[in-house]
């Protein structure tokens, strides 16, 4: 009962899961070539499009792609030789157990008339497809966890997807153990297949000596050793009503070896039922990992070779502009979180002293999703995506790197695109835009500026220019400002640029904070450094610049959180 | 000589001829160059965001050059400048080095301040040699005015990058006229090219622009030559991007120094990658001396 609802439950999740996963394909816009296009007219291309490669020599790459690029997966395999048999081994494993013991009513014993979970090769090749998905699992999880990358790429979705897969693992071997030393399953079998009656018992004892002897079994009352013409008898009944859909359970070389381990509590887990709560475990650890499935990074079992099989067939300057759009959707959820673009990141190093995942490209595409599907965010939270996003040097290694292929620089476009729609542009622009306004330097002249309370933090804060120290010994002959090439580019400086360099190293005598990061010259500065360089006083006042849009930075931060 | 050269971010895929040209150029005179794949970004992009950072992304590359043995030549002169700010930086705040090598400790790397930060221009004029450079001139250019394009970030300030004399430099327009080119005066060769506010006030980078190639093309220069992505990229990608908005074209292409050079060297013009310029350079050709130089074809034979 439950696990029929468990199935259905889990299966209407899953198939739910999977058409929104599937329409945000459609939904998605990625790039300006995508406006425009709405989603009905990219359905219909998308199915025309379909119909066209199917009856066409395209339908040739198709299968091509699906070969050597699903199934066999030969690029990762060009890339990188253990991730390669890692990854076969995991999704290898994964498929021919999932078709041969998970779906075994409705694919084995369809294709194999005398099929038997219990009998030989299934009963064998179980525990194999099984050791092979935990090798492939265990070098996985090897790289991500023990040798990790400087930076961290895993997140609370790749601990979870991990951790599934684990407990559908060991569960399912447990309950192999404990199924061979369990003495009631014993009995079960027995009623449903031996035909043997209360009246014949010394049948009944013979048949059990020999399973307790040679098949593992624990039975509390039946124990060794036996002699030789009760094992004979045994066997012989065994021949007659057993052999036919049960192989010896050794064949089982992984659950086998494990109920050796656990003979000593044979007994008392099968008073405890605990084969029957590992099956609990098992079919809803499964269940859960189907439901769970759309929402997780297993998802791209389906996205991914999806995207590869279109990729494939598709051809930039031909195809129809619908179908670029849905493949630029495509492309986002294709990514296997695999963590290479942050590897290869050229800023990624800034993480470390600017803790914001949103700075590595394999995070920041989290945000580009939240975005894409219009979540509502919190203004810190936009915020943080806005400072990572922009602390990128366009260099393209990312997308260079991506073993899927994925274009993200054009993601990147996409997403300072709608970081901007939403009030949120490159922080240097938006502090242009917004913080002489905030600080009126408009009206400076109107009213006295107060000179207390003194700001001593943010003198102090000025260390990397040394400033703190050297300011005082401006003596205001403003020789950065009749240097400095913006300020001579204005008829009428003050009304663009706010204060002007020589006025800006006043206020840090003065310690104005407001007056100093509130100034459109910090970023209309081209940082030639002839303001310091002429400097008869030896103050650095380019880097002292440079210093005062770090704090402007950090304080149009904080505002937002 | 053996330098690990930094390319950064632009030149694999902006500016690939700048790289491509640097490498020939260099292989002809004897100057070996090493790849390290794991170089980041020098940092410049992260100033205006936040200094540690900086001085971080900066450090790292430093310290992976110093695990290599290897002294530093840098193509761009905002990375230039950026990597000598760096080690200024760490050496008058030993806090602050200290703080930096432990982070990067993490990945088993230490800056000791050993290395030696070059650009491109300084490893031709310091290490190399005029004079060396001169004998592989085979085709000198004839009736070259070329304006000399030297980068704030590479000059100033003066103390700490110590590159040239930051009033009255020569190291560029010695390179340049060794080529047989002649280096005119320009009032503001040592000015801003407006690359760095391009993205944060369009235009005034512009302003900054147009002031430069006007002054360039009364002085008489048929092309601007840079030694710096930034510059170049200014004066190649956003000259024609104005030209073509409806601004005044002031036909005075950019071409990139070891281009310049590469050419009077005899080198092949596709190595130099003379069409991935964005405006035509092709026309510089038509300086250089119809005949081998005699004097030079003595040289390439010993």
């Amino acid at each position: 009962m439950l696990y029929t609802i468990a199935l259905y439950a889990s299966l209407a999740v899953f198939a739910v899961g999977l058409l929104y996963r599937a329409s945000n394909w459609f939904r998605w816009r990625v790039g300006p070539e995508a406006a425009g296009i709405s989603s009905s007219a990219r359905i219909s291309a998308a199915a025309k499009g379909i119909i066209s490669t199917i009856f066409s020599a395209r339908i040739g790459t198709v299968v091509k792609v699906f070969v050597l690029d699903v199934l066999l997966q030969l690029w990762l395999l060009k890339k990188d030789f253990i991730r390669w048999l890692a990854h076969i081994c995991i999704y290898g494993g994964f498929m021919l157990l999932l078709l041969m013991h998970g779906l075994d009513k409705i694919v084995t014993s369809v294709v194999f008339d005398d099929y038997y979970s219990t009998l030989n090769p299934f009963m064998f090749l179980r525990d194999f497809f099984g050791l092979v998905l935990l090798v492939g699992l265990g070098i996985a999880l090897y790289r991500r966890f023990l040798l990790k990358a400087p930076r961290p790429k895993n997140t609370a979705m790749d601990y979870y997807a991990s951790a599934v897969l684990c407990v559908i693992m060991i569960s399912g071997f447990l309950l192999g153990a404990t199924k061979i030393l369990s003495h009631l399953r014993y009995q079960e079998m027995v009623e449903e297949y031996a035909g043997l009656g209360e009246e014949e018992a010394e049948d009944l004892r013979a048949l059990e000596a020999y399973w307790v002897q040679d098949f593992g079994v624990v039975s509390a009352d039946v124990k060794g050793p036996f002699d030789e013409k009760t094992l004979d008898q045994g066997k012989e009944l065994h021949e007659m009503s057993c052999a036919s859909c049960h192989s010896r359970p050794q064949w089982a070389f992984i659950s086998y070896p494990a109920s050796r381990v656990l003979e000593p509590m044979a007994l008392l887990m099968d008073r405890a039922d605990v084969p029957i709560g590992l099956w609990y475990l098992h079919f809803l650890a499964c269940f859960f990992g189907l439901a769970y499935l759309p929402f997780s990074k297993f998802f791209h079992i389906f996205s991914t070779p999806l995207y590869l099989l279109v990729d494939g067939v598709m051809d930039e300057a031909k195809s129809d502009p619908a179908n670029m759009a849905t493949r630029q959707a495509l492309q986002i959820d294709a990514c296997t979180h695999c963590g290479d673009c942050t590897v290869r990141c050229s800023v990624a190093v800034a993480f470390d002293e600017i803790a914001n995942p949103n700075i590595l490209p394999s995070e920041k595409l989290a945000a580009l999703r939240a975005l894409l599907a219009g979540k509502k965010l919190s203004q810190k939270k936009l915020a943080r995506i806005q400072e990572g996003s922009h602390i990128c040097t366009d260099c393209h290694r990312c997308t260079e790197v991506c073993p899927i292929g994925i274009d993200l620089e054009k993601a990147w476009l996409e997403l300072n695109e709608r970081l901007a729609q939403r009030g949120y542009p490159k922080p240097e622009a938006w502090a242009r835009e917004t913080m002489g306004a905030e600080f009126d330097l408009a009206h400076l002249k109107e009213k006295p500026i107060s000179l207390t309370p003194v700001d001593k933090a943010f003198a102090s804060a000025l260390v990397g220019s040394g400033q703190a120290r050297t300011f005082s010994v401006c003596f205001g002959c403003q020789t950065c400002t009749n240097v400095c090439p913006v300020v001579g580019n204005y008829e009428n400086p003050k009304a663009v640029l706010g204060l002007l360099p020589h006025e800006i190293m006043h206020c840090l005598a003065l310690k104005q904070k407001a007056l100093a990061i509130g100034s459109n010259m910090l970023w209309d500065c081209v940082t030639c450094y002839m303001c310091q360089e002429h400097c008869p006083q030896g103050v650095r006042v380019t880097d002292v610049l440079y210093e005062l849009k770090n704090l402007a930075l950090k304080h149009i931060k904080n505002r937002a959180a | 000589m053996k330098l690990a050269i930094f390319l950064g971010c632009n030149i694999p895929i902006r500016l690939k001829q700048y790289e491509t040209a640097s490498r020939a150029v260099l292989e002809k005179l004897g100057v070996t160059l090493v790849d390290i794949p794991e170089f980041n970004c020098c940092g410049y992009p992260l100033r205006n965001i936040d200094s540690k950072a900086f001085v971080l992304s900066s450090a790292r590359n430093l310290a992976l050059s110093e695990r290599e043995n290897l002294n530093l030549a840098v193509l761009c002169k905002c990375g230039y400048g950026t990597f000598r700010m760096a080690q200024y930086l760490m050496k008058e705040n030993p806090p602050l080095r200290e703080e930096v090598n432990s982070i990067l400790a993490k990945e088993g790397l230490k800056y000791e301040g050993e290395v030696q930060v070059n650009h491109l221009l300084s490893v031709l004029f310091n290490d190399v040699g005029i004079d060396t450079i001169k004998e592989k001139v085979i085709r000198p250019y004839e009736q070259l005015k070329i304006a000399t394009h030297y980068g704030c970030h590479a000059l100033r300030p003066s103390q700490i990058v110590q590159f040239d004399d930051p009033v009255a430099p020569s190291l560029f327009d010695q390179l340049v006229e060794l080529t047989g080119a002649e280096s005119v005066d320009w009032s503001t060769k040592l000015e801003c090219c407006g690359a760095p506010l391009l993205g944060t006030n369009d235009e005034l980078s512009v302003d900054f622009t147009e002031k430069k190639l006007t002054d360039a093309r009364s002085a008489g220069a048929h092309y601007l030559t840079t030694g710096c992505v930034f510059c170049q990229m200014q004066f190649d990608t956003i000259q024609k991007r104005m030209a073509t908005n409806g601004g005044t074209n002031h036909q005075v292409p950019s071409i990139l120094y070891p281009q310049l050079l590469g050419l009077c060297m005899g080198l092949d013009k596709e190595v130099l990658g003379l069409d991935n310029n964005e405006i035509d350079i092709s026309g510089v050709q038509d300086f250089l001396a119809a005949e081998p130089h005699l004097q030079s074809v003595q040289y390439s034979g010993a």
